[in-house]
């Protein structure tokens, strides 16, 4: 937590902290996280493994995975995604509500990896907006903790809008109630 | 099982040459009642596989090859049918398991079998206009509209082929570099083709 977001000072204020609306909104976010597991491939088996108790995502607020995108706000897309599958991501994305984040995790999330062939979409960034890609062929639980933490990191910083990029343009994501 | 008892029986079959188990030509109308000769009659309980392929340039041009295997002999038969007219019969009514092998067959080949219950394609959306394995369809594929038209409008992306050379997991120059993980055995490589 950046130490300028806060001011406290106990002789003046007493049991006041005060701060901007943003810094709190983004503090509470980063640190409940909830993801929807988009396994697709064998890098959902480390993200199996960063759930359980060797490694354990919920040291980070994130343990809270949810299988409806309704009730998740980062996708963790987890493997290989296939033309065929690409169509189900993207609408799963649109179902999750905003503010939601998106994880590439591995290599053939983050690019195709090693399927150059016609049925592999070459990195799920060309359907989806990506906020972290973690590297690695599955990545290990610590690679995708990194990742999470960086995450966090990025939500930290978030100003107030729900301004993201998407293929090098910034879209502004509209909120249908 | 000797060959004789399957040429006898099924006059139009032929022995094919093959190195490793008993192999035969079987025509296409003799296969439904060949697979079901050798089911009930000779003990070949199991469909191991089926699989299509693609000859280039015979006539008829793809083939269907079945493996059975005999639970109780502990034999293995492999069967070729050629697929005239893209065609073949379906032996999905004798082995339940030929079901999605045949539907895989006809998704990469375009092999119709004839009186297959469910005839669509399995892994390439059913929209898809290409057979991919047939010898004349690239590697990386062909240009095509994404399978969801309403994805297809949001994310202006479409069925691309896939770079073959230059991505961040191939290394550059037509062939194999030194500094390639799964190449460090020089023992073999293009250049020294295997012993």
């Amino acid at each position: 937590m950046v130490k300028s977001d806060f001011g406290y000072n106990s002789k003046v204020e007493g049991e006041v902290i005060v701060t901007r609306a943003d810094a709190v909104v983004n503090w509470v976010r980063s640190h409940s996280v909830w993801p929807m597991p988009m396994g697709l491939a064998c890098c959902a088996i480390e993200l199996m493994g960063a759930g359980g108790s060797r490694f354990d995502i919920s040291r980070f607020g994130m343990e809270v995975m949810r299988f409806s995108p309704r009730q998740a706000d980062c996708m963790i897309v987890a493997g290989t995604v296939t033309y065929k599958m690409a169509e189900v991501v993207r609408r799963i994305y649109d179902q999750m509500a905003e503010p939601k984040w998106v994880v590439a995790m591995g290599a053939c999330a983050s690019t195709g990896g090693m399927y150059r062939s016609y049925a592999t979409l070459q990195g799920v960034d060309n359907i989806v907006p990506v906020d972290i890609y973690i590297s690695g062929c599955p990545p290990r639980p610590e690679a995708l903790l990194d990742g999470m933490m960086l995450l966090q990191e990025k939500i930290r910083q978030e100003g107030g809008s729900l301004k993201r990029t998407f293929r090098g343009r910034t879209v502004e994501t509209k909120i249908v109630r | 099982m000797e060959a004789a008892v399957l040429t006898d029986r099924f006059p139009r079959t032929q022995v094919l040459a093959s190195q490793d188990m008993p192999t035969y030509q079987v025509a296409g109308e003799d296969l439904v009642e060949t697979v079901r000769f050798l089911r009930d009659a000779q003990g070949f309980d199991l469909l191991a596989d089926l699989c299509g392929i693609d000859w280039k340039d015979r006539t008829p041009r793809f083939g269907v090859v079945i493996h059975l295997l005999s639970t109780t002999h502990r034999e293995y038969v492999r069967l070729h049918v050629g697929a005239v007219n893209d065609t073949v019969p379906s032996v999905s009514s004798l082995h339940p398991g030929a079901n999605w092998h045949e539907r895989e067959a006809f998704d990469m080949f375009g092999i119709r079998f004839e009186g297959h219950p469910d005839p669509r394609r399995i892994l390439m959306w059913d929209a898809y206009p290409y057979h991919p394995l047939r010898k004349e369809f690239p590697l990386a594929g062909i240009e095509v509209p994404l399978p969801a038209a309403d994805v297809a409008e949001v994310t202006g992306q479409t069925v691309e082929p896939a770079p073959m050379m230059g991505g961040p997991f191939v290394s550059p120059g037509g062939k194999m570099s030194e500094g390639e993980p799964s190449a460090l055995d020089q023992s073999w490589n293009e250049e020294k083709p295997k012993a």
